[in-house]
């Protein structure tokens, strides 16, 4: 990507932000951010550009938390101590080397950790406050309310593509009554309404690969999730659909809060509000570092963080 | 100048391509093909054979041998022809074999979802051993533990069935003997059927994409409407494939229904009276007696369940291939 190019993507992101958000405001005021003339396109630009919108607590909402994480596989400590806060209305990204643990904690957040036969826990969840994993917790609520997109693009092949958006509520028996307009609005919210609107009782296979993964976030969408986890969701999809989707990520951040893994550092900058580093030396993975996008991309604490966010390592 | 541009823009006709297979791979597709080929061959000399013997029976009784409920050998002294027609066994096969299909098609796919999604693990191994051995026991074995352990409380149960459902035909009760009826048998023929269907479905079951499941969970879904919205629709076509092996067995089945099943040439349709038919039973029942003629009609017979059961069988092979296709 040009560095022309990359400077028009961050102003239209900006604006697209403010449109939909109404919360930028504050960033597009301070003229610092926005006038800031980006001379080179690096990551730390990127980052700096995204002004992080400090999460405060809406709606009375504390929004998911991490406490003190610790996972095994077998008799295998694969995480260790992850103590992490996801504000409502932020996109946080967790960046780090393959195998250092990102996805086992991305999963541990909605409960889909103890699908793993071996796979063990410590420590606590809080979605709102309550821990997720307390027992008697109905495990179908948390999901429903901590969402989730796969890394591979996941839709049912045996519905069509208005019968995967609505598949969530069939799926936990909700009913609702205007599902037409549901149907519309979380295919428009996913990015993928026009290119749909025409053929949505055709099947959710007959779709390319980018908007069949648009597809799988509109059926997140439509059981209302407080939270969006993102595995690592453009990784087998082109360029032009991994756009699309950055802007879908941006858009969806007004109403709700989005976790993403991923191994693409331009993405980590250019969508998320705040960056964790996770990183396994062979033992454990750890969290090494934790903070806004900005700071991690332009002035880590840590040595190890600065590396790999550089690219000297990962 | 523009003739050379036209040659230029000729498309180059698509190329033939061979492969010159190894010595080796020579050899082995010898005896792989020579092993299909025994097969083959075997299953047309059986049906050739069948043809063979039974052909002047079925040509003289003409379509009456598919059509008629008489079986009766030739009197001479009272001037009685033969008649031979097995429309009322055909009719009891038919009528066993998509009973037992009834009773242990939800058995088998209740049995197949409890070992892939329910069972704990320690139960699981164990018992997916004990349901293929049941496959293996010899059909005798079921004939006679149906006859004296099954049909005692199979026969309390059908005097329930005709009691509260007595006024669908089907349940209606001409003369009360409630032994060795079409019920009881389709029961027995149920439980054999059952492990092959179970063996198929929970395989397929077994193939469901994890990344299926995970949505559905990932979405709210209870187990239960996992299983609904993503485990029967991949495994739907499985499912079919493997009852209609079931039934192929079934249809086939003889020593069993034989023990448990009283044969009679009529066709009718109440399941719980003590009157049934089936084909294979018949030809158990009519071979050690039969004269050069009867035989010929038995032969006849064999080769109509034949075809029948063969016909099953492709049918199911179709269903899982396509199945597994997609």
């Amino acid at each position: 990507m040009s560095s022309t190019d990359g400077k028009n993507t961050n102003n239209d992101r900006e604006e697209t932000m403010s449109q939909v958000t109404g919360k930028q405001s504050r960033a597009i005021q301070d003229p610092s951010t926005i006038k800031q003339p980006v001379a080179t396109h690096s990551l730390s630009d990127v980052a700096s550009a995204r002004r992080a919108k400090f999460g405060q607590p809406t709606n009375g909402s504390t929004g998911l938390e991490a406490k003190g994480v610790h996972a095994w596989f077998g008799k295998k400590h694969v995480l260790e101590d992850i103590s992490l806060d996801f504000y409502t209305g932020t996109v946080n990204a967790l960046i780090g080397p393959s195998g250092c643990g990102k996805s086992t904690f991305i999963r541990i957040l909605n409960r889909m950790h103890e699908f793993i036969p071996t796979a063990s826990l410590a420590g606590q969840v809080l979605l709102d406050g309550k821990d997720v994993y307390e027992s008697g917790v109905d495990v179908t609520k948390i999901r429903l309310r901590v969402g989730m997109v796969f890394q591979k693009p996941n839709p049912f092949p045996s519905m069509t593509i208005r019968e995967n958006v609505l598949s969530g509520l069939k799926l936990a028996q909700i009913k609702i009554e205007n599902s037409d307009e549901l149907l519309e609005s979380c295919l428009r919210r996913a990015g993928l309404w026009d290119e749909v609107k025409d053929r949505l009782s055709e099947y959710g296979g007959a779709l390319s690969g980018g908007q069949q993964q648009r597809l799988c976030i509109a059926r997140s969408l439509a059981v209302n999730p407080q939270v969006l986890l993102m595995d690592e969701p453009c990784s087998a999809l082109d360029p032009g659909s991994t756009l699309r989707i950055e802007e879908t990520i941006r858009e969806l951040s007004s109403s709700m809060s989005i976790v993403i893994v991923t191994h693409n550092m331009q993405q980590a900058a250019r969508v998320s509000d705040y960056t964790s580093f996770f990183l396994s030396d062979g033992g454990p993975g750890r969290l090494i570092e934790s903070g806004t996008t900005a700071e991690i991309f332009t002035n880590p604490k840590q040595k190890r963080t600065e590396d790999y966010v550089s690219g000297k390592f990962g | 100048m523009s003739s050379t541009l036209l040659e230029q823009k000729q498309t180059p006709k698509p190329r033939i391509i061979t492969t010159e297979l190894r010595l080796t791979d020579k050899v082995f597709r010898g005896v792989v093909t020579g092993g299909g080929l025994i097969s083959l061959t075997l299953l047309g000399l059986i049906g050739f054979f069948l043809v063979y013997n039974g052909f002047e029976a079925m040509r003289s009784a003409g379509m009456a041998f598919l059509t008629g409920f008489e079986w009766v050998d030739a009197v001479p002294e009272n001037n009685q022809p033969a008649a031979y027609g097995i429309g009322a066994m055909l009719y009891g096969t038919v009528v066993t074999g998509i009973l037992a299909m009834i009773i242990g098609v939800p058995i088998a796919v209740g049995t197949a979802l409890f070992l892939s999604y329910y069972a704990p693990a320690w139960l699981k191994k164990p018992m997916v051993v004990v349901v293929d051995v049941m496959a293996a026991i010899p059909s005798i074995v079921y004939g006679l533990w149906g006859y004296f352990v099954l049909m005692p409380h199979a026969e309390y149960w059908a005097k329930l069935i005709h009691k509260y459902f007595g006024f669908i035909p089907f349940f209606d009760m001409p003369a009360p003997v409630f032994t060795r009826s079409p019920f009881i048998a389709s029961l027995v023929l149920a439980i054999m059927i059952t492990p092959i269907i179970t063996a198929i479905a929970r395989e397929v079951f077994a193939q469901t994409p994890l990344e299926r499941i995970q949505a559905a969970y990932a979405l709210g879904a209870t187990k239960w409407s996992m299983i609904k919205a993503v485990v029967f629709p991949y495994g739907r076509g499985g499912v079919v494939g493997g009852a209609m092996l079931g039934l192929g067995r079934a249809l086939g089945e003889t020593v069993a229904v034989y023990t448990v099943l009283n044969l009679v040439y009529d066709i009718r349709i109440e399941v719980l009276l003590s009157a049934g038919g089936n084909v294979a039973s018949m030809i158990v029942n009519k071979f050690g007696e039969a004269d050069f003629v009867e035989l010929q009609a038995l032969m006849a017979a064999g080769f109509v369940l034949f075809l029948v059961t063969l016909i099953v069988n492709f049918i199911a092979n179709y269903i899982i291939n396509k199945t597994a296709r997609e």
